[in-house]
């Protein structure tokens, strides 16, 4: 077992530090790659916080739609080669459910201010 | 920054403009190792001219595949500008005596290239609303130049389009079912070949359009330039991943799809608006596509952070292409 603190906290601090006292000291080139580079870490952040969840709740949704078991990367393998030769569609149910499910939850962590996530997001908040 | 660089472009510009005695200014903008862009001045008795090298350095001939070539960017550029489409004129065709690679020398145009800035500065605020149409004018003039003053560009319809990003995707070896979903979609709906087929500008959005307090002012970057089927700039300048956040403005954030169509059909174009529905379709999924290529780039030996993060944003294009394929709800994507 490794020791405390996280790699969530560690990542957290180190963002933090670039961004309140380095980003304001940097002008140009360098301060647009400092930025990206603090965007990369914060979707560390929410990969290391989130993914563990969504990746469990998406085998099961692959598991029950294919009717098989496998690794995640495996399960969706065979999805994408199911809607490739139509054998699955957006008629077959479940399917349409776990696209967008599986699809938010990359969003999620990817671009989470991506206005097209957040009007969906809204969308499911207020039905 | 390199000083025979710089030595050499002073030579060739003084060697046909007439009057001028050398450069100053010269700064790289933008492009990877097989494409510089740079910023430079003209220095003239009557007064500086601004200018614009576009050049890919000797030794990195061989353009990627659907790259049109510097020289005929250079010819189309011309073409453009003399048919009195909004465009930088062309000052010099760089000549391998030269030593300077390949590519060419066109004016500087001011104005503003950056989506956000477009978007929200002041200074845009009255030309906004009119720009979607007047892009729908600019394109109607660019799908009517004449092919038979034009270099051999690529022909393209659905079905070769298709068939190049599935074997894109299929090289990625990482599976993306949203992808799979609208490949089945763009191939079980594959209206043919267009029935006019014209110039296609090919990347004509955001990034490649320089933008003025008066509107649009140059178009840029015919790298990607076709023939094939003129709805195809239509759709991609709607693309969702052009609206930089105001994805109720499909044109560019700034513009409805009503009014560009307008614009097309006041210069005697005529619109297919299932076509363009078709290629904005595509469009999301060919920019999908290009972002895991950023990753993949990123990948065999290209450290840069930026193309690994572009890599992450093709997700975006999966939300998009999810709201344009399978929409919940009533509302569908930009759909008004």
């Amino acid at each position: 077992m490794q020791d405390e603190p996280t790699p969530v906290e560690l990542l957290t601090a180190v963002a933090a530090f670039l961004r309140d006292d380095i980003a304001p000291q940097l002008t140009g080139a360098s301060a647009f790659k400092l930025r990206v580079g603090i965007n990369a870490l914060d979707l560390v952040v929410r990969q290391l916080t989130l993914a563990q969840a969504s990746d469990a709740a998406e085998h099961e949704r692959l598991s029950a739609l294919l009717a098989q078991d496998g690794s995640l990367l495996d399960l969706n393998r065979k999805l994408a080669e199911a809607i490739a030769s139509g054998t699955v569609d957006l008629a077959t149910p479940g399917l349409a459910e776990h696209l967008w499910q599986t699809t938010m939850d990359k969003l999620a962590v990817d671009q989470p201010n991506y206005a097209s996530y957040r009007r969906e997001l809204e969308r499911e908040k207020s039905s | 920054m390199s000083e025979s660089f710089e030595a050499g472009l002073a030579r060739c510009v003084t060697s046909w403009c007439d009057g001028a005695t050398g450069i100053a200014g010269a700064s790289r903008l933008s492009g990877g190792a097989s494409q510089e862009t740079w910023s430079f001045d003209i220095v003239h008795p009557d007064g500086n001219i601004g200018a614009i090298l576009r050049r890919a350095p000797a030794g990195y001939g061989a353009a990627p595949e659907r790259a049109a070539g510097l020289d005929a960017e250079a010819v189309l550029m011309q073409r453009a500008h003399a048919a009195g489409i909004p465009s930088p004129p062309v000052l010099h065709v760089l000549q391998p005596a030269e030593e300077l690679g390949t590519g060419f020398i066109m004016g500087r145009i001011a104005g503003e290239t950056i989506p956000r800035k477009i978007l929200r500065d002041e200074i845009f605020a009255a030309v906004r609303p009119k720009l979607a149409r007047q892009l729908g004018g600019v394109l109607c003039k660019i799908h009517r130049l004449d092919p038979a003053g034009l270099p051999q560009l690529r022909r393209m319809n659905p079905a070769t389009e298709i068939a190049e990003l599935t074997r894109d995707y299929q090289g990625m070896d990482w599976p993306r079912p949203v992808f799979d979903l609208a490949l089945r979609w763009l191939r079980d709906n594959d209206p043919g070949p267009s029935p006019d087929v014209t110039l296609v500008h090919g990347d004509f959005r955001h990034g490649n359009l320089i933008i003025g307090a008066d509107g649009v002012r140059a178009v840029l970057d015919w790298e990607l330039a076709h023939f094939g089927d003129p709805m195809e700039d239509l759709g991609w300048i709607c693309v969702n991943s052009w609206r930089f956040g105001a994805i109720d403005q499909p044109v560019g954030g700034f513009g409805t799809r009503e009014d560009l169509f307008a614009g097309y059909e006041a210069e005697g174009g005529r619109v297919d608006a299932a076509r363009v529905m078709y290629w904005e379709v595509m469009g999301t999924l060919r920019w999908g596509m290009m972002c895991c290529g950023m990753m993949q780039r990123f990948r065999t030996g290209d450290r840069s952070m930026e193309r690994a993060m572009i890599g992450r944003r093709a997700s975006e294009t999966e939300i998009d292409l999810l709201r344009l394929l399978a929409p919940r709800g009533i509302t569908r994507a930009g759909g008004r």
